[in-house]
């Protein structure tokens, strides 16, 4: 009997974490406290319930008719890593059934169990949250140096990855940071770069958990300051997706 | 060979009718993109705008521009109608006036005198006389009707039965007219006609024989109508245009002489292409010129009016005809059945701007090309105007050649037809087989009479047993006042130019239906998992009910409650084939609403799973509105469990979803609603209505309807114009789940 994962909660139409229709998997507990985080309830380990692996098949494979050539199931919290040990049986069982599995990180962890499940998984959505040390520390409470070893490693191991930014306003939003963004994440195995707009929908959330959201006062980004930005940015890379 | 066949493969098309046939030899698959269609011309554009003016000239006169109320509309009624001063590709009007409506009193003469009267008109004393010596559709059924079905019509029950106006639901096969000629068709019809009266008459053949008749004397009008027009329709059509114009006739004709609910196409797009592949062929048509002749007979259909009254369009919004064209599919052998004109129909979303009819159906199926799926998630993603129906499902049922009437309803085309009959309404006759009988709101005593439900017998078992009594009773019931109501169809309002183009002996289906499927679920699922509470009256009668925990609802993916809503389709079917039909008709059963799940709603007092009294029901299958919380591919999972072997009738899926949540590019939104489609359907669901749209743009449009004049939107089997919408509707379809991104 393998361990049980802890899960915060399952979208079935998963489209926007990863290629194709994803059924997404929110696990619990994460190693940063981002300031503009989405999904704060997820941070706690305590969140959520405990399912094994057959419970997850079992819901995954409902949904396997609609993965067609590119969709599967992506892993993302809170940050799988820190449930790494316990999800690679998850994972093994996902590749026997023929799922594309994505793993949808901040890096700010390494460890043996993390790079074995780095070693399964087919794609990593890796998101860094800012490309100064300072910022990402006051933005996250993490360090910027992890999540640039994770990195490292990821092209080590010559695993396809995509990256992401949210685009906060005032906080990452100029040209030079997003060509500087780019720069540091080259490499062969690079896919994909998405701009994410920062949003205040998740306010409630932070309400709920009595907890104060830091960054209400800055305004949401639109789809066209993304666009404006991209434009004054003339990235050498073309795969950017807004 | 005569010419207009010149060039086409033959085969058994040519000895005797048969049109799969014909397609099946000569059509060619096109598995392309969309490149080469072409936009409309200019003439096609000044065309749109003057029919955009009339359209607004009709809105502002309450809807309804005009009524011819001294002429019974038929075939030969009124003079030709033309589009004075704009040149037309595709002649005919139903009167003699664009969007002018024609009085139909035939199904009954009251609902023509309402209607008249709901717009400022007065229907004239000629008609009201003519028809003081006729006896109409209605006045034959209210004639036999017993009380119990007067009061079962009365409390909401049974409702929209096609028991005051045109039964609909049937579909000529107009690619006969264009195929074979009219001349050929009377020729066929009237060898059958000898053949038949060689045998000692029976009751049967004298019917049968006496509707050769009339369908002979209806070809031979329809031949006159289009000689009005200058166009010979007894001989076959010899190109594109003349394909397009005899198969327009044969539909115009149809609703000159009937105004049934649903009117549906057929599939016309495929059969046209052959000629449309013949004259590119033969160089006498370039592409711009054959999409203008579609897009001339697309805004002819969207011409198409009948004369309504106001309570009918509480049930069916949006004056539709449901003018369905069944588009793609594949055939027995698996190729596909995609052509150059399944793209240049669809194409007119985007020519003619979008617009609800003619209802855009695209028969689906795995094997479609992978270019032709993109192409349609990319048109619904700009439109929400299209619907689609599982091919893979239908097909080994129906053969390759059937055709949907209405919303979901498949035959097979000039083989089957279908008698229509609305819907009962399970949720009510829940709370009747609870009160044993009682109907609260009505305050009648409309079931057979059993003790009220106690509160300790309220258990899901003794439920079940009860409700299985009344939907027993309910079925005998039900097939009784469709039994009465197409016998005095056919005896009254027969379809004669329909039938006409039909082979002389039809299957026919009686086509039953259920009404607020996930209500009447989560009420059983609240029961079985001990979450609800009977609350009485001072008469001893339950009139609500106290949620007191937690239960599963449909629309999670759940097989806990989904298999009860299985169970429930089942039990009800399984009912109804107890009751013999009138014709030995194949009983069927539709999860379809049209929009009258409002309506049904107010009729119904609250309800176990915690629904409050006069709430909405979701519409067709749907789970109820904001209870499927599980993700859009749960909801739709849910869907598809449902048993279309049961279900026959079509299986009514409304999905609406924002962009966003479907990708972040067109092209991954595109794809991955391909995928959608691909693993709903692969798990045998039956129909799917896409609205690709944020709730914020419905909601502003309910404020400034003058903003939105073309927003187009799916609702349960057909697709309506939102402002055409009423407001109870509108925000019904504005409480729906819109599934979106966390």
């Amino acid at each position: 009997m393998s361990e049980t994962i802890k899960v915060h909660s399952i979208e079935s139409l998963g489209a926007l974490d990863g290629p194709g229709l994803r059924t997404v998997i929110f696990l619990s507990g994460c190693p940063l406290k981002c300031q503009y985080c989405h999904n704060p309830d997820t941070w706690s380990m305590t969140s959520g319930h405990d399912m094994t692996v057959e419970d997850l098949i079992h819901v995954i494979m409902k949904y396997k008719p609609y993965y067609a050539q590119k969709g599967g199931v992506t892993l993302s919290g809170g940050d799988p890593l820190l449930q790494a040990k316990a999800l690679i049986p998850l994972v093994k069982a996902l590749k026997e059934a023929d799922i594309h599995v994505a793993l949808d990180t901040s890096g700010a962890l390494w460890n043996d169990a993390i790079e074995r499940l780095i070693h399964l998984v087919d794609l990593i959505l890796l998101d860094v949250k800012h490309t100064e040390a300072l910022v990402y520390h006051t933005l996250t409470g993490g360090n910027l140096d992890d999540t640039t070893f994770f990195l490292s490693q990821l092209i080590r191991h010559e695993k396809p990855y995509w990256i992401r930014q949210v685009i906060i306003p005032t906080i990452n939003n100029t040209p030079e940071q997003l060509l500087y963004l780019e720069e540091i994440t080259r490499s062969p195995y690079r896919q994909r770069m998405e701009l994410l707009p920062f949003h205040k929908s998740a306010a409630h959330k932070w309400e709920k958990l009595n907890r104060h959201f830091p960054l209400a006062h800055l305004p949401e980004t639109s789809e066209n300051d993304l666009k404006e930005l991209l434009d004054k940015a003339k990235l050498p890379f073309n795969a950017v997706v807004i | 060979m005569n010419t207009a066949w010149r060039s086409f493969i033959t085969g058994n098309w040519c000895d005797t009718i048969d049109v799969r046939d014909f397609i099946h030899l000569n059509r060619k698959s096109y598995d392309g993109d969309e490149a080469f269609l072409a936009p409309a011309t200019q003439r096609t554009q000044t065309l749109m705008t003057y029919f955009n003016q009339l359209k607004v000239a009709e809105l502002d006169k309450g809807g309804v521009l005009d009524i011819d109320t001294h002429t019974v509309s038929s075939l030969l009624s009124y003079a030709p109608g033309y589009l004075k001063g704009h040149k037309e590709l595709i002649l005919g009007l139903q009167t003699d006036a664009p969007l002018k409506r024609g009085v139909n009193p035939f199904g009954g003469i009251r609902m023509a005198r309402q209607a008249c009267e709901a717009y400022n008109y007065q229907l004239s004393d000629t008609i009201e006389t003519q028809f003081k010596y006729k006896t109409t559709h209605n006045d034959g059924v209210f004639r036999v009707y017993s009380d119990t079905i007067k009061q079962l019509r009365k409390a909401g029950i049974i409702t929209g039965l096609p028991d005051a106006y045109g039964r609909g639901r049937i579909i000529g096969d107009y690619r006969r007219i264009a195929l074979y000629g009219i001349d050929r068709l009377i020729s066929e019809k009237k060898a059958d006609k000898d053949v038949l009266t060689m045998k000692a008459m029976t009751e049967d053949c004298i019917k049968l024989s006496e509707e050769l008749y009339k369908q002979i004397d209806f070809l031979n009008q329809l031949k006159t109508m289009a000689s009005a027009y200058g166009h010979d329709i007894a001989k076959p059509a010899t190109n594109t245009l003349e394909a397009v114009q005899w198969i327009y006739y044969g539909y115009l004709a149809a609703i000159k002489e009937q105004n049934g609910a649903a009117m549906s196409l057929g599939r016309v797009s495929t059969f046209i292409d052959i000629y449309a592949e013949r004259d590119l062929m033969e160089g006498t048509q370039t592409e711009s010129d054959i999409q203008e002749i579609i897009d001339d007979f697309v805004i002819k259909l969207r011409m198409a009016r009948q004369l309504r009254t106001p309570d009918y369009n509480e049930l069916f919004a949006g004056d539709p005809l449901w003018i369905t064209e069944s588009i793609g599919g594949v055939d027995a052998d698996g190729n596909s059945l995609v052509t150059k004109s399944s793209y240049r129909f669809l194409h007119t979303l985007t020519n003619l701007s979008p617009a609800p009819e003619p209802n855009m159906t695209v028969l689906w199926s795995q094997a479609l090309p992978e270019n032709f799926k993109r192409y349609c998630a990319k048109m619904s993603i700009e439109t929400d105007a299209i619907q689609y129906e599982n091919d893979d499902l239908m097909r080994p049922l129906y053969g390759d050649d059937y055709g949907i009437a209405c919303c979901v309803s498949a035959m097979r085309l000039g083989k089957e037809m279908q008698f229509f009959g609305a819907r009962s309404n399970l949720p009510k006759t829940l709370l009747l087989a609870l009160n044993g009988g009682y109907d609260t709101t009505s305050g009648l005593q409309i079931g057979p009479k059993m003790p009220v439900i106690a509160p300790d017998k309220f258990t899901y078992d003794t439920v079940w047993a009860r409700l299985n009594q009344y939907m027993e009773w309910l079925s005998e019931q039900y097939v009784s006042a469709m039994n009465i109501i197409h016998f005095m169809h056919d005896k009254y309002a027969y379809e004669k130019t329909q039938m006409a183009l039909h082979d002389t002996n039809v299957h026919r289906y009686m086509a039953f239906g259920i009404a607020g499927l996930s209500v009447i679920t989560d009420s059983l699922s609240a029961i079985k998992h001990g979450a609800t509470l009977p609350l009485y009256d001072e008469n001893g009668y339950i009139h609500d009910f106290k949620i007191s925990g937690s239960f599963p609802t449909f629309g999670n993916d759940k097989d806990d409650v989904d298999q009860i809503a299985v169970a429930i389709t089942r039990s009800f079917m399984e009912k109804l084939r107890h009751y013999p039909t009138y014709r030995n008709a194949e009983h069927t059963l539709s999860l379809l609403t049209i929009t009258s799940n409002v309506v049904y709603g107010k009729k119904t007092a609250a309800t176990p799973d915690g629904r409050k009294a006069g709430e909405a029901f979701a519409p067709g299958a749907n789970p109820m509105h904001g209870r499927d919380q599980a993700g859009a591919l749960a909801s739709l999972n849910s869907v598809a469990k449902l048993p279309y072997d049961d279900c026959r009738d079509g299986i009514s899926c409304t999905f609406s979803i924002t962009p966003k949540t479907l990708g972040r590019t067109l092209n991954d939104q595109c794809e991955n609603l391909v995928a959608v489609m691909d693993g709903y359907f692969n798990q045998h669901a039956h129909h799917l209505n896409v609205n690709v749209l944020d709730r914020t743009l419905l909601i502003d449009a309910m404020q400034h309807p003058e903003r939105y004049p073309t927003l187009t939107i799916r609702v349960s089997g057909y697709a309506v114009r939102f402002n055409q919408l009423n407001k109870a509707q509108q925000k019904e379809v504005i409480a729906r789940t819109y599934h979106d991104a966390i």
